[in-house]
Parts: C-alpha cells; sequence; structure tokens
C-alpha cells in the first residue's frame, strides 16, 4: 500500500458549448519522503489534479470517477474527511506569494490560526510553535518578525511563510503549484532547498507542479508528463529526461535551452512524432524582394551614456535621502552594434524594461543619453522623430494584453504599413500583409480572425508580424517567450533567429532567463537594481564570470543538464 | 433565415444570458413596445390630441371605459381639455423619449471625450476635469437642470422661449449626467492606457488622438454602454420631474411629466385617471429600461459571469 494513490481519476469541465475533459484515467502514487514532478504545457491538467486531491475544483468541474486515498482513507467525494484532511494531513503551496496570504491580518495571527483550527492546542503554545516554524523554513529574528503583516515581507520571505503555513499542522504530503514561477532565480533555488530539505527531515511527500525542466531535474525522484489531462509518461526523473520514450516527453526535453552549450536551432517535435521543419527560412525571399535586404555595417546602432532614471522624483513626498531608493537607472551605459543581437538579463526589479521604455520613447530618462545613429532619441522634434520612427521596433511579454482585442488579425498587421507607406494602394497593402503572416509561421485564413482565438504562441507570431510591418533595424523583445510553453518558445525563438539571419536585424533580448538569454545573444549585460554589472561576449560570460552577482546567478539557475 | 441570425446571437455568451433571461426578455420587450408605439405615434394612436379639429371640451373629463361613464371611443378617458388620454400619453412618450435619447447622447460625447483625454493624457487636465466632475456631483442633477433651465429663460426671450424649450431642457440634462461618464470612461482608460497594444501603437507613432479613440474607446465601450442605459431611464425621470415642476416641456406639447402636473390637479376632485395613467406609464418605462441596464451590467461584466 503507498502512501498517497490515485486511482483512475477522471475530471470533467461541462461548459455550456461541450464538455472539457481536463483528466482522464489518471493513475499514480506516492511515498512518503520522495518528491514528485507534475509537467506538461499549460492546459494539459497539470493544476486540476493537485486540486482534486484537496477537493478544490471549482464548479462546473467536476470529478466523475475514480479514488483518492492517503494511507487508505478514501478523500474522494468525502466533504466531511476532506476538510479534515485539508491543512492538517495536505499542506498546500500556492504559486503567487503575494496573493496567497491575507494582507489585512499579522503572520502570527494567520499561522496561529490555521494551527489550532487542526491542532487541539492553547494560543501560547501555538504561538511558540509558530515561531519555531518560522525559524525552520529559514526566516531570521522570527520573534519579531512573526508580528509582522504580509507586506513587510519579500517575495522569496513570503514563500518562506506560505511554506511554514502548508507544515504547520505537520502534514504528511504538501502539494506546492508552481511554487517558484513568480519568484527570481536566486530564491528559486533557495525555496527549492528548503522543500527538499523539509521531505527528508519531515518523512513528507511532495508534490511539485511545474511548467520548468530545470526544476524537475533538481529537485524530484519521479516525474510525471502530461498533455491534454491524460498521463502519457512517468518513471524516475533521471530515466524520463535522458530518454523520454513519448514524443510529449521528446518534445519537452528537447525544447529546453541547454545551459552549458549554445545551439543554433532547436529541434521541434510533432505531438504525433516527427520532426518540425522550419518553414519560415524560404517564404521571406518574398519579403526581401519587396523591401531589398539591409547591408550590416557592424556599425554603432544604439548608444546609451550614462542612463539615469528616476521615478516620482519631483513628488514633494520623497525627500532627497530617499531618492537613491527609487533610481530605477542608474548610470547605466553600454551600446549595440549593428546585426549582433544583445541580451540583458536581470532579476525583476532591475531596469530591464525600463531601457526597453526609454529606448522607443514611451518615457524619457531622467538624465543621461540615448543616442540612434546620431540622433538622439529623447530629445528629437517630432519632425527629427520621423526619421526613425518604425526603425525601433518591439514585442512584448504579454501575448494576452499587446494585440488589441478588437481588431482582426489583418488590420492589426497593416496598420503600421498603412501609417508609414501611406502612397500604398489596398493591393499592395495586402500582399504585404499576406508575406508577412506566411514568415511568422502562420495560415492566411488566420488574417480575417480575432487575436483571442488564437493561443498564447500564436499570438506573439501575430506580435511579431506586427513588429516587422514598418520593416525595423531594432528589435527589442522584452521577455518574448517567458508567458510561453517550453516547446512553443523553442519555436518563437527559431523564428527570431531565422528573420534576424534572413533580414539582418539587430536585436535586444531582454529576459530573466540564462539559458535563453545564452542560446539567443552574443554579447550580455548583466543588471541588478538599475546597475549595470558586466557586459561580455556570451561565451566568456558564462564560462568566467567576473562580478560576483553574475557568478551567484549562473551557479543558481536550475539546470537540466544536473541530472544528465 | 432568421433562425440562423437567432442561432448566431444565442451562440454568443450576451446572447445566450438574454435568451436565459426573463427579466431581460420582458424588460426589453416593453421597452420596444413603448418605442415603437411612441415612434408610430400618428399610426398608433386613435387621435391626433394636438389637432384642435380632434379636440371637443365637451368630451372633457370622460372616465376610462370600465368605470361609469365611461365612453368606447376614449379608452383611457379624456383629460380637462378633452383630449384622449391614450393617445396623449403615446405623443408625450415620444417626447420623453426622445428628450431622454438626445440628452444622454449629449452627455455621453461630452463625459467620454473628456473622460478619455483625461484618462489619457493626465497631469494637470485630468486634475481639472477630474475635480469639475467632483465639484458637479456635489450638486444633484435636478439643482443642475434646474439651474441651466434658469439661466436659459434669463437670456431667452419670451416669444422663443416655448419653442426652445425642448433644447434647453435637452442641455440641461445632459449638462447634469456628464460626470458619470467622464468618471467611468477616465478609470476604464486608465487600465486600458498601460495595455501593451497601446504602447505597441506609440512605438509604432500613431497620433494619441487615433489612439484614443480607435485603440482605447472601442475597449471600454462595454461599461459605458451600461451607465448609457441606466442613464436613459434617469435622463427621462429628469426631465419628467422637471416637466411636472413646470420648467420642462410647455403644456401646448405635453411630455409625461407635464400631463402628470395636469392631472395632479383634479387628483382629489375624483378624475384620478388623468395622472394615474401617465404616471403608471412613466413608471413602467424607466423600470423597463432600469431592469435592461441591470441585465446588461451583470451579462457584460466578465466577473459576474454565470458559469
Amino acid at each position: 500500500m503507498s502512501f498517497l494513490e490515485v486511482k483512475n481519476l477522471n475530471i470533467s469541465y461541462l461548459t455550456r458549448k461541450e464538455k472539457i475533459v481536463a483528466s482522464k484515467n489518471v493513475e499514480f502514487t506516492l511515498e512518503r519522503g520522495e518528491i514528485l514532478g507534475i509537467v506538461g504545457e499549460s492546459g494539459s491538467g497539470k493544476s486540476t489534479i493537485a486540486n482534486a486531491i484537496i477537493n478544490l475544483i471549482d464548479p462546473p468541474g467536476e470529478i466523475t470517477d475514480g479514488s483518492i486515498k492517503i494511507e487508505n482513507i478514501e478523500l474522494c467525494h468525502n466533504e466531511e474527511i476532506i476538510q479534515k484532511t485539508r491543512g492538517k494531513k495536505i499542506g498546500f503551496v500556492f504559486q503567487d506569494p503575494q496573493t496567497s496570504l491575507n494582507p489585512l491580518f499579522k503572520i502570527k495571527d494567520q499561522l496561529i490560526e490555521t494551527i489550532q483550527t487542526h491542532l487541539n492546542l492553547k494560543y501560547e503554545d501555538a504561538l511558540k510553535k509558530s515561531i519555531q516554524l518560522l525559524n525552520e523554513v529559514g526566516i531570521e529574528d522570527a520573534e519579531k518578525r512573526i508580528e509582522d503583516y504580509p507586506h513587510q515581507f519579500s517575495g522569496g520571505m513570503r514563500q518562506r511563510v506560505v511554506i511554514a503555513l502548508a507544515i504547520s499542522c505537520e502534514p504528511d504530503l504538501i502539494i506546492a503549484d508552481e511554487p517558484t514561477t513568480a519568484l527570481d532565480v536566486s530564491i528559486q533555488y533557495q525555496i527549492l532547498e528548503l522543500l527538499k530539505d523539509l521531505t527528508k527531515k519531515r518523512n513528507l511527500g511532495v508534490i511539485i507542479i511545474t511548467h520548468d525542466m530545470g526544476v524537475i531535474a533538481e529537485t524530484t525522484n519521479k516525474v510525471i508528463i502530461m498533455r491534454n489531462g491524460v498521463i502519457v509518461e512517468h518513471g524516475i526523473t533521471k530515466d524520463v529526461l535522458t530518454n523520454p520514450q513519448s514524443n510529449e516527453g521528446k518534445s519537452l526535453v528537447i525544447s529546453v535551452p541547454p545551459t552549458n552549450k549554445k545551439i543554433s536551432r532547436f529541434k521541434l517535435i510533432n505531438p504525433d512524432g516527427g520532426e518540425l521543419k522550419n518553414e519560415s527560412l524560404n517564404l521571406t525571399n518574398s519579403i526581401i524582394k519587396n523591401w531589398g535586404k539591409r547591408d550590416i555595417s557592424n556599425e554603432k546602432l544604439l548608444d546609451l551614456i550614462e542612463v539615469t532614471k528616476i521615478f516620482d522624483s519631483d513628488s514633494i513626498l520623497t525627500s532627497k535621502k530617499d531618492i537613491n531608493k527609487l533610481k530605477a537607472l542608474d548610470n547605466v551605459s553600454f551600446s549595440i552594434f549593428e546585426g549582433e543581437s544583445f541580451g540583458l538579463v536581470g532579476e525583476s526589479g532591475s531596469g530591464k524594461s525600463t531601457i526597453a521604455k526609454i529606448i522607443t520613447n514611451l518615457i524619457k530618462p531622467t538624465s543621461g543619453e540615448v543616442f540612434y545613429g546620431n540622433i538622439s532619441i529623447p530629445k528629437s522634434s517630432n519632425n527629427i522623430k520621423n526619421q526613425y520612427r518604425g526603425q525601433i521596433q518591439m514585442i512584448f511579454q504579454d501575448p494576452y494584453s499587446s494585440l488589441n482585442p478588437r481588431f482582426k488579425v489583418k488590420n492589426i498587421i497593416s496598420e503600421p504599413i498603412k501609417f508609414f507607406q501611406k502612397s500604398l494602394d489596398k493591393k499592395a497593402i495586402e500582399k504585404n500583409v499576406n508575406d508577412l503572416i506566411d514568415i511568422v509561421g502562420m495560415t492566411r485564413k488566420s488574417l480575417d480572425r480575432y487575436p483571442h482565438e488564437f493561443s498564447g504562441g500564436q499570438r506573439q507570431r501575430i506580435s511579431i508580424a506586427r513588429a516587422l510591418a514598418t520593416r525595423p533595424r531594432l528589435l527589442i523583445c522584452d521577455e518574448p517567450t517567458s508567458a510561453l510553453d517550453v516547446s512553443i518558445q523553442a519555436q518563437i525563438l527559431n523564428l527570431l533567429k531565422d528573420l534576424q539571419e534572413q533580414l539582418n536585424l539587430t536585436i535586444l533580448f531582454i529576459s530573466h532567463d540564462l539559458p535563453v538569454i545564452r542560446q539567443m545573444c552574443d554579447r550580455i549585460a548583466v543588471l541588478k537594481n538599475g546597475k549595470l554589472c558586466e557586459i561580455e561576449k556570451t561565451e566568456t560570460l558564462f564560462k568566467n564570470p567576473t562580478h560576483q552577482y553574475t557568478k551567484e546567478l549562473i551557479r543558481l539557475m536550475p539546470k537540466i543538464e544536473s541530472i544528465i | 433565415m432568421i433562425l440562423k441570425t437567432y442561432n448566431k446571437i444565442y451562440d454568443t455568451d450576451v446572447g445566450y444570458s438574454f435568451f436565459n433571461s426573463k427579466i431581460a426578455i420582458i424588460s426589453s420587450s416593453i421597452f420596444l413596445i413603448i418605442f415603437l408605439c411612441s415612434f408610430f405615434a400618428e399610426i398608433v394612436a386613435p387621435y391626433d390630441p394636438f389637432d384642435p379639429i380632434n379636440i371637443s371640451l365637451m368630451d372633457a373629463f370622460i372616465p376610462p371605459i370600465w368605470s361609469e361613464g365611461g365612453n368606447s371611443s376614449f379608452f383611457l378617458g379624456t383629460d380637462q381639455q378633452g383630449r384622449d388620454m391614450f393617445s396623449t400619453m403615446i405623443y408625450g412618450s415620444r417626447i420623453s423619449l426622445i428628450v431622454g435619447f438626445s440628452s444622454i447622447i449629449f452627455a455621453l460625447i461630452l463625459g467620454v471625450s473628456l473622460g478619455i483625454t483625461a484618462g489619457y493624457i493626465g497631469g494637470r487636465y485630468e486634475t481639472i476635469v477630474m475635480r469639475l466632475t467632483d465639484v458637479q456631483l456635489t450638486i444633484p442633477s435636478i439643482l443642475m437642470a434646474l439651474l441651466v433651465d434658469g439661466i436659459a429663460r434669463a437670456i431667452i426671450s419670451k416669444s422663443m422661449h416655448d419653442e426652445m424649450a425642448i433644447y434647453v431642457l435637452i442641455f440641461a440634462i445632459g449638462i447634469s449626467e456628464w460626470p458619470q461618464f467622464a468618471r467611468v470612461t477616465r478609470a476604464s482608460t486608465l487600465v486600458e492606457k498601460n495595455k501593451e497594444y497601446v504602447s505597441a501603437s506609440k512605438i509604432i507613432g500613431l497620433s494619441n488622438i487615433l489612439i484614443m479613440f480607435k485603440h482605447i474607446l472601442p475597449n471600454i465601450l462595454r461599461p459605458i454602454l451600461v451607465i448609457a442605459t441606466i442613464g436613459l431611464a434617469l435622463a427621462i425621470i429628469t426631465e419628467s420631474t422637471l416637466s411636472f415642476l413646470g420648467v420642462g416641456i410647455p403644456p401646448t406639447t405635453p411630455s409625461l411629466g407635464t400631463l402628470i402636473r395636469f392631472g395632479n390637479n383634479f387628483l382629489f376632485s375624483g378624475e384620478w385617471w388623468i395622472t394615474f395613467f401617465p404616471a403608471i406609464f412613466l413608471v413602467v418605462l424607466a423600470l423597463s429600461i432600469n431592469l435592461l441596464g441591470d441585465w446588461m451590467r451583470d451579462a457584460l461584466n466578465p466577473k459576474l459571469k454565470k458559469r
């Protein structure tokens, strides 16, 4: 008998138009002291299973069949038992530490409330236990910090508190749904170490749900790969990652950007097993014929000189002393040469996106200069702006908000064309739009549809087509793949590489993801809290990082190779 | 063909919610009937109450058909001048609806254009516009309308006054309603302008006017539509109140409020129907619009969507 047994689990969501099967005949077991990873692309039913175990499936979702047993106690359809089990036997760690704690209660109150609900303890004992728990998850000065409110903790600290909450009633099972997705690399490392530690010390069963193969490789013993609600592969993590059997498994493993070497293109695998060929290569010909190919001059294209940005600097509430804290960018200087891809890497809040906004003139720097060729971007008048406008374009992070939901795809793509080439007639515009949709690898049928009919990856392709429509020289990619699944990420990265090669684009690639940056860029700049740490050629940076912070980042990033 | 369009509408979320809400169906059909009746008043109404040939003082104060002394040619009775109540109400509701729609469109154009620019441009301009709405919201809209009406009376000569009354009323009600639109529009604009598609349009180089009205406006129409519907009911009631107080539509072309005011004088002398029927009519009209607005608010709000 296993500790956790899930058998023949079927879950479906009944909507007005169709019945969506979120989980079909799912079966797995988990022993104490084991960490089980569940991976799969978005919509594959990972979270549904986690929610089913604690019976938190929202209507119209329904467990139609199957059983979930912990130590031989049936949990399915048993509201009374599940209420006692939830929190006591099963602890849950949510994805977003910003919202999973109640901001109006002190940490103390949240911990004690949970403890007293499930354990028969007096207030003083519960308080003592809470302090001990906070110590255990690595919060310093726990006696004092326990009086604080959630907003007084940083993201990583908050996730520790959430874990303390999850283990407060000595559960036997912890379910962590994307526990580190919202966190930076260094904090992710600490949280995963903490989970591993607790598993050993307390002999827990742990289920980690994630889309990050690096996390799977570094923490789990066993892994389940899901697709469309079905388990397509399961086994020991090392076996699955080194020698995946299913197509889904192969596709997942092969799409992960390697951390130790640079590859020219990702191999792509179809869901049916065949290798996906890249069609976009030949299709650019028509565009090149139209536009003519740009020569690479290897000259300086973009030059940032001591750029500083202070937000709210003119507010009367900020004193001189605080200004240093509000500096989003502090004396940042770098140049980008034509034809290269330049990477900008840093954790959240390091000022990456602020740089992108300054270059695209969405905001103005507080001091410093940005030169495009020899035009100053922040100081240029409207007349001069029109000379370079369209030459700098941007691809955004969130494919769901970067396309106007009320516009058809063809209008989204044709708008910049109409704006920049007013002399073009209808036919020429249509031809341009068709060419653009071809080179980003989508069918021409999609032109007459609205953005909400497409998946995240397809929307990102539309976004790229729109950015290319003005025939840019410099393409800024602000975390273009961080909202996408790995296999889709691989497709988009391949597409960007192809386009760069064919059209001689210069790319500024912004990401928090070191492996992705490594695959994409020739040179990399590392940012921390608005300050530039170092700029180095990619290979040199990964082999011999000089700055302490860079070393740390490279050491802590989750590596899928660690297990192979 | 009709079935096909029906299926297509039923397939959308809003359509589905509509056909599954009794309140929405009933209130919209009532509103539609009233709207069509008043639009085709010449055909629907048995008499033309404004044509002196049809009016005979001999017919004054005839009670409704089912009461003692009722006359089969005047279904709901007649008023003090011998006008058929039913026809007068139909013609009256036409004026009420014209004033309601025009003033709400006026308020909408003013409020939306001020709100969207305030939200998008920000800075001192936004502060001025929003403080203006704050100040105006402290004055009850009926007082605001009275104030405008009073000023208009002082400016416009007496002979012109009756002719201009309807325009003054539309302006007065419109002016008192615009802050609602400005506030909602500004709030929605603040949300939309931070979305990435707006940044993308800026990087392309589109002008601010184009971004505001071509990109942002279509995305914030839903909440504006909801308050426009609820505002329509409010505008009709405000018009009736003003007319009831005697500062609205002149008695020669009575609106519902004017009719209620006439009847009010005879309420205690036994001729209750002169005020009762227009009042009920007004309540039904306003209620059906309000219920429609309520349903629309729920149906267009993704957060309240029933699963």
